[in-house]
């Protein structure tokens, strides 16, 4: 066991142990006492006027349980690690207990997971019975960011419109959940100032709407648009799907699309963060439930 | 004047640390039980908080914990040391100052406590989340308490140290150590430190001192109050002396290696995690043997309980202990670990332990006290068999609602569909939590209001009355 840098750790865990446990039973034997024939009588010191004890044995039951508890502890120790580096006659190990329900489930559930990943994710999310499964799995993995209605909240996507950073492919949604995503965002503040921002702001949000402009500011805005953003955000506003810039120019706004938070954004940039899965679920898992976040807007796909 | 005054010093106790003590404990004790309340009621109906930072449950949270165990139980445990010591040594306590410093160094550690822990200030361990200026000045007013205590003791005029005395020792003494060696830290500000341990060895010293807190803190000092109250009280002397030195050292050696069951299946190493079930489980005999000496004092003198409402506080208080030391070990056991760790039925233990035994002998002690510090008759008898109920009551509806909603959450987490997902999610467990939440909400107002009883029955007690001046009596050797 790596547990410990030499031998001697092996013996300072080993010695204490027994030593004390074993130090336990003296300890009750020798106290024990006998049943006083007639009344009880009393230590024979008195403090604070009339506080006294008697000096009754211990009593059956309690010594019995406490040699029950002693004996099951050595013997435990004698079957279970504990004992430094020994590991028992058992050889159980927490680590190994792990591995053995992984494995258990794994022949139990995998050829399940295994014919569905041999599916193609649009074949896939018409199949009712692994719908279900996949909405099990969406409900305990992606449900804290995503929210139970996969209607996502500020920050985090909707999953069911027909908006997608990253692209609707079943191929994107696959590699988003396998290997997540980084959505970055930088700020611009140090390099447009104040006043820069917010005519950038004022460009960004006539993209989208045509009330409530200052067409001036916009027009100032876009030669900086030109300059900044248009690498990723595309001539046109219309984002890039292959980098995950997005999309200016319809109605989804994932952090807020008021001049005030549109400003924020530009200022000071955003961070997404979907954490990769591939690891944690395996890649049949990863496969069934692309094919469910698939379905979920399958009648609105662009 | 000053001669006549230190005459008269030296052949009195110093009750009035004593009663300054026992009358904050009872103040902290409504404020932490309140703050408790609130949250508890945070959990039933989140909105509670109203979206102020430091109204949320997790700053709230460790305001209680701090709250009900260092102000309510530490000053409990500093009113009825000092008196014990007192009055089982036949001298007047080691320092006059330094008993004085330790009532405002321990009050002013509070306030810091009321107003960092809000503000979110901690080093998010738990039970030891105040930052590193307050741990100084605990430690040095640790210090000063030891020295009181001990000095005290040595002092003594009878030869036999009484037993109440060895447990708040014991329990003096591993505090110290505990405290010094979890708050081990590199500040990086004034208010910001780094625990000098890392990763899980940092989570072992952590719960090596989170336990041993229950173990010596709400345990071992409290025996110390069980061991004098009771016999005083029920005025019997104490069952057994064999017994309690036996399970006086039994305990005192075996709590201090049952921490690592705060960590099974963790990343703590088998040997480490097996050694804590072990000697939990070696626990529960010298836990019950408190238990044991506690309740058959009363031997002989049952009809007692009847008629005496505070021996009644104290007799169930210690009802309560045994049935904590053993809900204890039973949780220990690696495969019972896995069903109720992480769920509300460690909230339900913790309570049963902290309202029944830590709460209940401390208001049984301090019902006692109060009228004794300023030589009154107490108020109303009947009010205190009225708070008995009320905060038993409370107790069950708290301590059951806890189990069930535990075991439900254990049951709820480990269900598994047939194609291997898990039958619920984590929020319909919280969901299912609801109606547990409110019916533990209103056990612990009902607690919290017998605490209120309590505060208007001894204010009405001592309302006007300036501390007793005891003369000490000769020792009976």
């Amino acid at each position: 066991m790596a547990d410990f840098v030499s031998e001697f750790w092996h013996w300072f865990i080993v010695i204490p142990t027994l030593v004390g446990l074993l130090a336990l039973f003296p300890l009750v034997i020798l106290n024990k006492g006998s049943k006083p024939s007639g009344d009880p009588e009393t230590m024979g010191h008195v403090w604070d006027e009339d506080l006294e004890e008697y000096n009754n044995p211990l009593p059956r039951w309690w010594l019995n349980m406490f040699y029950i508890t002693l004996v099951w502890g050595l013997l435990y120790l004698v079957f279970y690690p504990g004992l430094g580096t020994y590991a028992g006659i058992l050889g159980w190990a927490s680590k190994t207990q792990y591995e053995g329900e992984i494995s258990a489930a794994e022949q139990a559930f995998g050829p399940l997971y295994k014919k569905y990943s041999e599916i193609s994710i649009p074949e896939l999310a018409k199949n009712a019975e692994a719908m279900k499964t996949g909405e099990r799995l969406f409900a305990n993995y992606c449900t804290t960011c995503h929210g139970s209605d996969a209607r996502g909240a500020r920050g985090f996507p909707n999953l069911r419109d027909a908006d997608w950073l990253y692209g609707a492919d079943p191929a994107q949604i696959e590699a988003s959940i396998s290997n997540g995503r980084r959505g970055a965002m930088p700020g611009w503040e140090a390099a447009l100032g104040e006043d820069g921002v917010d005519k950038v702001t004022e460009f960004i949000l006539s993209l989208s709407r045509s009330e409530g402009i200052d067409l001036v500011a916009a027009s100032i805005g876009r030669e900086h648009y030109n300059k900044m953003c248009i690498a990723c955000h595309g001539p046109d506003g219309s984002g890039n799907k292959a980098l995950g810039g997005a999309n200016l120019a319809d109605k989804v706004w994932l952090y807020g699309g008021s001049r005030k938070a549109v400003r924020q954004t530009i200022a000071k940039g955003r961070q997404g963060n979907m954490p990769p899965h591939l690891n944690f679920l395996g890649k049949y898992k990863v496969h069934l439930l692309a094919a469910y976040v698939y379905g979920l807007s399958a009648d609105r796909r662009p | 004047m000053g001669v006549d005054e230190s005459m008269s010093t030296e052949n009195t106790y110093n009750y009035r640390v004593v009663s300054q003590f026992a009358i904050m404990t009872v103040v902290w004790g409504a404020v932490g039980m309140l703050v408790g309340v609130f949250i508890a009621a945070q959990m039933a109906w989140p909105q509670l908080n109203f979206d102020v930072s430091w109204l949320t449950f997790g700053r709230l949270r460790p305001l209680h914990t701090n709250a009900v165990i260092f102000a309510f139980g530490g000053s409990a445990l500093f009113a009825t040391s000092y008196y014990v010591v007192q009055r089982t040594c036949y001298v007047r306590l080691f320092s006059d100052k330094l008993a004085a410093f330790t009532f405002w160094g321990w009050q002013a550690i509070i306030v810091l406590a009321v107003v960092t822990l809000p503000l979110g200030v901690t080093t998010s361990k738990e039970y030891a989340e105040l930052e590193w200026p307050i741990d100084v000045l605990i430690a040095v007013v640790w210090i000063a308490y030891a020295i009181v205590f001990f000095g005290t003791l040595i002092k003594r005029k009878i030869k036999h140290i009484y037993v109440a005395n060895w447990f708040f020792g014991g329990f003096i003494l591993t505090i110290a150590i505990l405290h010094v060696v979890n708050s081990m830290a590199i500040p990086a500000s004034f208010t910001k430190s780094y625990s000098m341990f890392a990763g899980v060895q940092d989570a072992m010293i952590q719960w090596w001192y989170g336990h041993n807190a229950v173990g010596f803190f709400l345990t071992a000092g409290f025996l110390g109050i069980m061991y004098y109250f009771i016999p005083k009280q029920a005025n019997r002397p104490v069952y057994s002396y064999r017994l309690s030195v036996v399970h006086f050292w039994a305990l005192v050696f075996t709590y201090i290696w049952a921490g690592p069951h705060h960590l099974h299946y963790t990343a703590l190493p088998d040997w480490a995690q097996s050694l804590g079930m072990v000697f939990s489980i070696v626990l529960l005999a010298p836990s019950w043997g408190g238990m044991i000496n506690g309740i058959m004092t009363l031997s002989g003198a049952w009809e007692k309980l009847r008629t005496d409402p505070i021996l009644k506080f104290l007799i169930v208080s210690v009802s309560f202990y045994g049935m904590s030391t053993f809900e204890g070990p039973l949780m220990a056991i690696k495969t019972v670990n896995a069903l109720s760790h992480y769920t509300d039925w460690t909230i339900g233990h913790v309570h049963s332990g902290a309202l029944g035994w830590v709460g209940f002998v401390s208001m049984g002690a301090l019902y006692y006290l109060i009228p004794r510090l300023f030589n009154r008759e107490i108020y109303s008898l009947k009010l205190v068999e009225a708070h008995f109920w009320v905060a038993t009551i409370g107790i069950v509806l708290y301590i059951v609602s806890m189990w069930i909603a535990g075991i439900m959450q254990g049951l709820m987490w480990r269900a598994v569909n047939p194609d291997g997902t898990l039958t619920y999610t984590f929020v319909e467990s919280v969901q299912a939590m609801h109606p547990y939440y409110i019916i533990r909400f209103l056990g612990g107002a009902m607690f919290l209001a017998g605490m209120l009883m309590m505060a208007y029955n001894l204010y009405r007690t001592v309302v006007g009355a300036k501390p007793h001046e005891a003369a000490i009596p000769a020792a009976a050797h």
